[in-house]
Parts: structure tokens; C-alpha cells; sequence
């Protein structure tokens, strides 16, 4: 018995050894359990695996909203040497309270300053980068192509184009936008395309940064543009008590023909029974063609916790998910875009038409609730979805967005 | 060990001496710990909170960065549109759920009776009280969809007519839209309000069920031979019995207004726009949720709740002490 423990203590410790001698630990927090996404993480960890022998790489993955709970406490508590996390002001916190470390060895290194230069704004904060992004989406209107050609209406280009298509369509019995309100955010969206359209993408920084008011005569004149889209193209009825995926039924439905969505909305509108041909792709239609296009492509990243123990390896991982060709199989398999310009892409019609919106737009936005803080992007929204359901109530409103405003960035 | 046994058996420890005082401490004493770990000094903890500002994070060092602000948060709170919409519908669900202790007597008067499979009935009446709150909720909001719901369907056989779209689906055009209970900030408080009733009534109901039992036959007799009958039977006779039903029928009335978290979190998450928040709710928000991460702003709102409950609770314990009081 005695002599039993002895071995195991002895085998125990000598496994613990050879351990640390021959491979150093390397702990990956990831936060998407869907198969797409989780096969995509899994393939390039197994790829990283197989080119650093050396490195035991221990992932831990969580569903995405449990992630967002668990990293309050785990970068503090038990720091693993890479994180998933989301850029813009959803870093923001961690940054400030300097749970995050800077990578910009990172980028001077492995050129990504040029490669990824597009996100680079995004990705900083306090003159300094903080992690490296893996993958992002284009957002824009997704339409029924069948309507249009029945209707025999062309993808709208402009402002006014667009809204003679909306009075085509409501003479023939269909209502153009689709949305569902009920969890904010989508709102949020058709609130952020139409302010980037009106004001660009300046403004739309300024905004979220709390640099400009709400009731400023620009943000003003973004909710006038929102007012017409509502009166003379308008959404279908009860948006409000409709999540994103409830407002997929009377798109597919045939009773609404756009949806102001992210690409990932395709894969819902595919299970809802649309074929490839049914339905398409167009940016958002120009308002105010002095404004340079800004798109919205919100990105997800990796960054190292400041408690990190293995440093070293978590900058390697990090110069590794973005190198063009782990960036070209990783989006390949999730359906979403490398951020690495010299990456390619699948030939998926959708992601074609994203990837060339996204290299042609002179800024990309996060999203409003990434891109603001999350007290004003909370309020911001409540106010977005007022609004759409009664857009007398504007000059209310925005004065209340006023208030939150400079308590938020006080 | 040897020194004990040889001490005089004549003077009792002052274990012994003390064991009928001390034994019912040691008994609660697991209680008392677990209460004060997770009760009392938690709610000590947030009244701390509540005067700072704070993210929720810690350095990491594992110092917290939460910075002083007094009595600030408050002051923003008094502001705050949203707090007074909170506060403004914890009212109404207070009044509107005292709905239910009446219902419950009023089904349960009618369940009181040999009837055969009047179990079952009973049953089937107690059973919104047996399910999840989280089930009722969900069960509502189906109910209410202006789509696919109970509301929607019979509004579509009387306002709607089946038209085919433009690819040739069926679909409905409607003279009047349908109304979304739900999405209206008028009218979405009450929506939940009604949900949260059906189990509510179901629980006073049995609370009045086990009372109707205790009520004297013969003080029903000499009423009905002095001539009583009906509402005055009712209101002279049987309800004045009833006052222990009664009593706790509105205590967990009480206590459920106010704890009617669970309903609006599954039914409109506060919304239309912050519409349906109730304090409990809203504390949540700013907190706990995906946009709060305002630790020290969502301790006040706490404390705000805690101070409400605090008057109903210390007005109950008094009212049971004065019973005890008055039943020695």
C-alpha cells in the first residue's frame, strides 16, 4: 500500500516535470459553441498545434454570452493567456482598468500595420493596440431578388431611388422593411447606416465618443432622413415585440422585401426556406454623395490579459490567426471575412460582395452599442426603438439622450 | 485529560448549567451563518456599494476600481426618468395584484363545495401556481402575439382577410392592425400584470381553500337561523373567520407585486423603451445585464426596493407580534 503511493507521488511528479519541460501551456478562452464558429476555432487551434509542437495549447470554450459574464472575473481571478473579446468601446473597460496588454510588438512585426491598417483604429485605444482581430462581417440590406424582378425594380443606388422603389412596392401590397425590434440592437443599425450616410463616419465616432449632442442639427437631420424612411418606405407592423429571427417569417413570408441586417442573418434566412436566388445583397443607398461611404463591420478579436502567464506563446498565437492564409481557412469555414487584405475568400456570392464593400469603405464602424458605452448605447437604442414606433416623440427623445449623455461621459 | 477526571463531580460545567439556553443556539447555528453570508451581509454590502461608482471590474492586482461618490447616485436617480417609470409600475402592480386575494376568495367559495371530481376542478384551478413562473410568462407572450397568438388569430377571424401576396403566399391584410400588448408602453405593464395574476389567484385561492375548512359549521347555522344570508353571510360571518387566509394571502400578494422579476424579464425584458420596468428589474439593467455594468448605480436602486420592502415587512412582523401577543 505504502510502497503504492510512493510510485504514484513519484509518477505524478515526473509526469508534472516532463510536462514542464517539454511542453509549455498555453490557455485559449473562446466564446462561440455554434458548430460553424466552433469547428473554425477548433481547425486553426489544431493547425497551431501542429506547427508548435512545444505548446500545449488548453482551450477552454464557452457559449458566447456566458463568456461575456465569465471574463469580468476570470481576467482578474485566473488569467488565461488568450481571450476572445470584442474591439471598439467593448474593450474600453478592460483596458482602463489595465486587464488587457498592449500588442503592439504584435503588429510591427508581422506588418500587420498594413495588412490589417482598416481595423487598426479600432482596435486602439490611448495610443496603443490591444489585441488582433480574426474575422468580421459587412452589414447592408439583404433583399428578396424574386420581388424585384417581379416588381422590375433595380438594387437603389441613391437616396431617392431607394424610396421611389419603397412606393412601388407598397402599391403592389408589400410592406419594404422587415426588422424586429424587440432586443434593440437591430434598430441600432438602421439608425447607425443612416447616420453614416448623412453625416459619415466622423460623426458617427464623434457621437459615440460623447463629442456631439443628440440634438446637434446633424444627428437631427439623420432622424429627419429616419422619419422619411419610416412615413414613405416604412417597416412591417409589431417590429417591436419581434426578435431579429421572428421578422425572418414574413420576409420569407414574401410580405416584406429588405432587411437592414448583418451577414450572419443569411444562414437564418436560408433555414427559412429561401434558395441562393431568392434573395441578394446591396449596400445602403448613398443619401448625401459628398459623404464618403462608411460601412458598418463589426470584428472579433483576441486579446492577452495583463495576468497572462505564458506571454511569449500568446503573442505567437495571436501573429498566427492573422496570417492570410489561417485568416482565408477560419472565414472559409464560419462564413465571414478575413480582415487580413491579403487573405482570400470563399466564393460565397454574399461574402464576395461584403469583401468589396468592406476594402472600397473609407471607415469602419463597430456597431452603436460596440462603438458607445454601454449605458448610453442602452438608452441610445430604448430611444431608437421610440422612435421608430412613434417618430413624433423625436425632440422628447433626443433631449433625454442629452441627459444621459452627459451623465455617461462625466 | 487526567486533570478533568479528577475535578469534583459535585460542580457541573458551565455547559451543563446552561444547556436549556444554550441548546437552541447550537441548532440555529448553521442557519445563522448561511443567513449571514448570503442575507444580511450582502444587503449591508450593497448599501456599501451604493455610494461608489463602479464597473464591476478589479485591476489586476485584484483592486477594485470602484471610486467614491456619496450619496451621487441617488442624486441621479431622482433624475432619472427611468427610475420614476420603475417606481410608477411597482405601484400599479402593487394595487392590481391585490386583484387576486378577492378572485381567490371568490373561486374558492365556489370550489367549497361536494360536487363529484371536484378535485379535479380544484386541481386544474391550483395548477398556474404549480408550473414556473418562467413557463407563465412564456405562456402569455405567445398568447399576446399580434402574429401567431390567441389575440392575433381572433383578430384575424374579425378584422383580417386571407389575401396572396405578391409571390403567391397566403397572407392577411387587416382593416385594423392588431393590437401588440406587449409593445405599447400603455398598455404592456397590465399585459404582464394579468399574466402575473393567473398563478397569484391560484395561490390565494388554496390559502382560502384550507381556511374555508376551519370555518364553524354552527356559527353558519345560528347566522342562517338569525336570518343571514348572501352577501351578508359572507361579509359578517364567513370572512371575518377567514382573517388568518386573509392576513397571508396578502403578505404573499405582497411580496409577489414586488418580486415580479421574472415575468418582465421573459415577457418584454422592461421594454417597450423601459416601458414595463420595476425596480427589481431595473436594477438588473443597470447592473447585471449585457448594457449595465453600473454596480454602485444598481446598489441604490436596490436600496431604494429594500427600503419599500422594509415598510411592508416591518408592518407584518408587527401585526404577527401583536397577534402572538394577544393569543397569549
Amino acid at each position: 500500500m505504502f510502497l503504492n503511493v510512493k510510485t504514484a507521488v513519484a509518477a505524478i511528479a515526473l509526469s508534472a516535470m516532463a510536462g514542464s519541460a517539454f511542453a509549455r501551456d498555453l490557455v485559449i478562452n473562446f466564446d462561440d459553441l455554434n458548430p460553424g464558429p466552433k469547428k473554425g476555432f477548433d481547425d486553426a487551434v489544431a493547425l497551431f498545434q501542429e506547427e508548435n509542437p512545444d505548446i500545449n495549447v488548453i482551450v477552454n470554450n464557452n457559449d458566447r454570452e456566458a463568456h461575456k459574464t465569465a471574463i469580468r472575473n476570470f481576467l482578474t481571478a485566473d488569467a488565461p493567456d488568450v481571450t476572445s473579446w470584442y474591439p471598439g468601446n467593448r474593450m474600453a473597460p478592460f483596458v482602463d482598468a489595465g486587464l488587457f496588454q498592449p500588442v503592439d510588438d504584435v503588429w510591427e512585426e508581422n506588418g500587420f500595420k498594413e495588412d490589417l491598417a482598416a481595423i487598426m483604429p479600432t482596435m486602439s485605444r490611448d495610443g496603443k493596440i490591444w489585441g488582433v482581430p480574426y474575422s468580421y462581417y459587412q452589414w447592408g440590406i439583404y433583399y428578396r431578388k424574386d420581388i424585384f424582378d417581379l416588381l422590375e425594380l433595380e438594387e437603389p443606388q441613391t437616396w431617392d431611388e431607394l424610396l421611389g422603389a419603397c412606393a412601388k412596392m407598397k402599391e403592389n401590397g408589400v410592406t419594404p422593411f422587415a426588422i424586429g425590434t424587440k432586443f434593440l440592437w437591430t434598430a441600432a443599425g438602421v439608425f447607425d447606416y443612416i447616420n453614416l450616410r448623412t453625416n459619415g463616419y466622423d460623426v458617427h465616432n464623434a457621437l459615440t465618443a460623447g463629442e456631439i449632442k443628440y440634438t446637434d442639427p446633424r444627428i437631427r437631420a439623420t432622424f429627419a432622413n429616419w422619419e422619411t424612411l419610416i412615413n414613405e418606405c416604412g417597416f412591417i407592423d409589431n417590429h417591436a415585440s419581434m426578435s431579429w429571427q421572428d421578422a425572418i417569417a414574413p420576409f420569407a413570408n414574401g410580405d416584406a422585401a429588405m432587411y437592414v441586417m448583418g451577414n450572419f442573418a443569411v444562414d437564418g434566412f436560408k433555414n427559412a426556406g429561401l434558395t441562393e436566388e431568392q434573395i441578394d445583397f446591396m449596400p445602403f443607398p448613398t443619401i448625401d454623395p459628398a459623404i464618403a461611404p462608411a460601412e458598418e463591420a463589426p470584428a472579433d478579436a483576441f486579446f492577452i490579459p495583463t495576468n497572462a502567464k505564458n506571454v511569449e506563446d500568446a503573442k505567437k498565437f495571436l501573429a498566427f490567426v492573422a496570417r492570410p492564409d489561417v485568416q482565408t481557412q477560419w472565414n472559409m469555414t464560419i462564413g465571414q471575412l478575413p480582415i487580413n487584405s491579403k487573405a482570400d475568400i470563399s466564393d460565397d456570392k454574399f461574402i464576395q460582395e461584403g469583401f468589396a464593400l468592406l476594402n472600397s469603405a473609407q471607415g469602419l464602424a463597430q456597431f452603436y452599442d460596440r462603438d458607445a458605452p454601454a449605458a448610453m448605447a442602452k438608452a441610445g437604442m430604448e430611444g431608437f426603438q421610440e422612435f421608430m414606433l412613434d417618430p413624433s416623440k423625436v425632440d422628447a427623445i433626443l433631449e433625454r439622450l442629452d441627459t444621459v449623455q452627459e451623465e455617461v461621459y462625466n | 485529560m487526567s486533570d478533568a477526571a479528577h475535578q469534583p463531580q459535585a460542580k457541573p460545567n458551565w455547559l451543563s448549567r446552561n444547556k436549556l439556553a444554550v441548546a437552541p443556539w447550537i441548532f440555529l447555528i448553521p442557519a445563522l451563518i448561511f443567513f449571514a453570508i448570503y442575507v444580511v451581509i450582502p444587503i449591508f454590502e450593497s448599501l456599501w456599494l451604493s455610494l461608489y461608482e463602479w464597473n464591476g471590474l478589479y485591476t489586476a492586482d485584484g483592486e477594485s476600481t470602484a471610486t467614491w461618490v456619496g450619496f451621487g447616485n441617488y442624486v441621479k436617480l431622482w433624475d432619472d426618468p427611468n427610475f420614476w417609470t420603475s417606481l410608477r409600475n411597482n405601484i400599479a402592480w402593487l394595487v392590481l395584484y391585490m386583484l387576486a386575494v378577492p378572485l381567490g376568495l371568490f373561486i374558492a367559495l365556489y370550489l367549497n363545495q361536494t360536487v363529484t371530481g371536484m378535485r379535479f376542478y380544484k386541481s386544474m384551478f391550483f395548477f398556474p401556481f404549480v408550473i414556473s413562473q418562467v413557463v407563465v410568462g412564456l405562456i402569455f407572450g405567445w398568447f399576446y402575439n399580434p402574429d401567431f397568438g390567441v389575440v392575433g388569430t381572433v383578430w384575424k377571424a374579425l378584422f383580417c382577410e386571407e389575401t396572396i401576396n405578391i409571390v403567391g403566399n397566403v397572407t392577411f391584410t387587416c382593416s385594423r392592425p392588431a393590437p401588440d400588448i406587449l409593445s405599447s408602453p400603455e398598455w404592456a405593464t397590465y399585459g404582464i400584470i394579468a399574466a402575473g395574476l393567473w398563478p397569484q389567484i391560484a395561490y390565494c385561492m388554496i390559502l382560502y381553500l384550507t381556511g374555508l375548512n376551519n370555518v364553524a359549521a354552527d356559527q353558519i347555522e345560528a347566522a342562517r337561523l338569525d336570518g343571514a344570508k348572501g352577501w351578508k353571510m359572507l361579509w359578517y360571518v364567513v370572512v371575518p373567520q377567514l382573517k388568518p387566509a386573509t392576513f397571508i394571502a396578502i403578505v404573499v400578494t405582497v411580496i409577489g407585486a414586488l418580486r415580479s422579476f421574472d415575468m418582465i424579464a421573459i415577457m418584454t425584458q422592461g421594454g417597450p423603451f423601459g416601458s414595463t420596468n420595476v425596480l427589481s428589474h431595473y436594477m438588473y439593467e443597470v447592473a447585471i445585464s449585457e448594457y449595465g455594468e453600473r454596480y454602485g448605480y444598481g446598489s441604490s436602486v436596490a436600496t431604494v426596493l429594500f427600503g419599500i420592502m422594509l415598510i411592508f415587512i416591518s408592518y407584518f412582523l408587527w401585526r404577527m407580534y401583536q397577534d402572538e401577543k394577544g393569543g397569549r
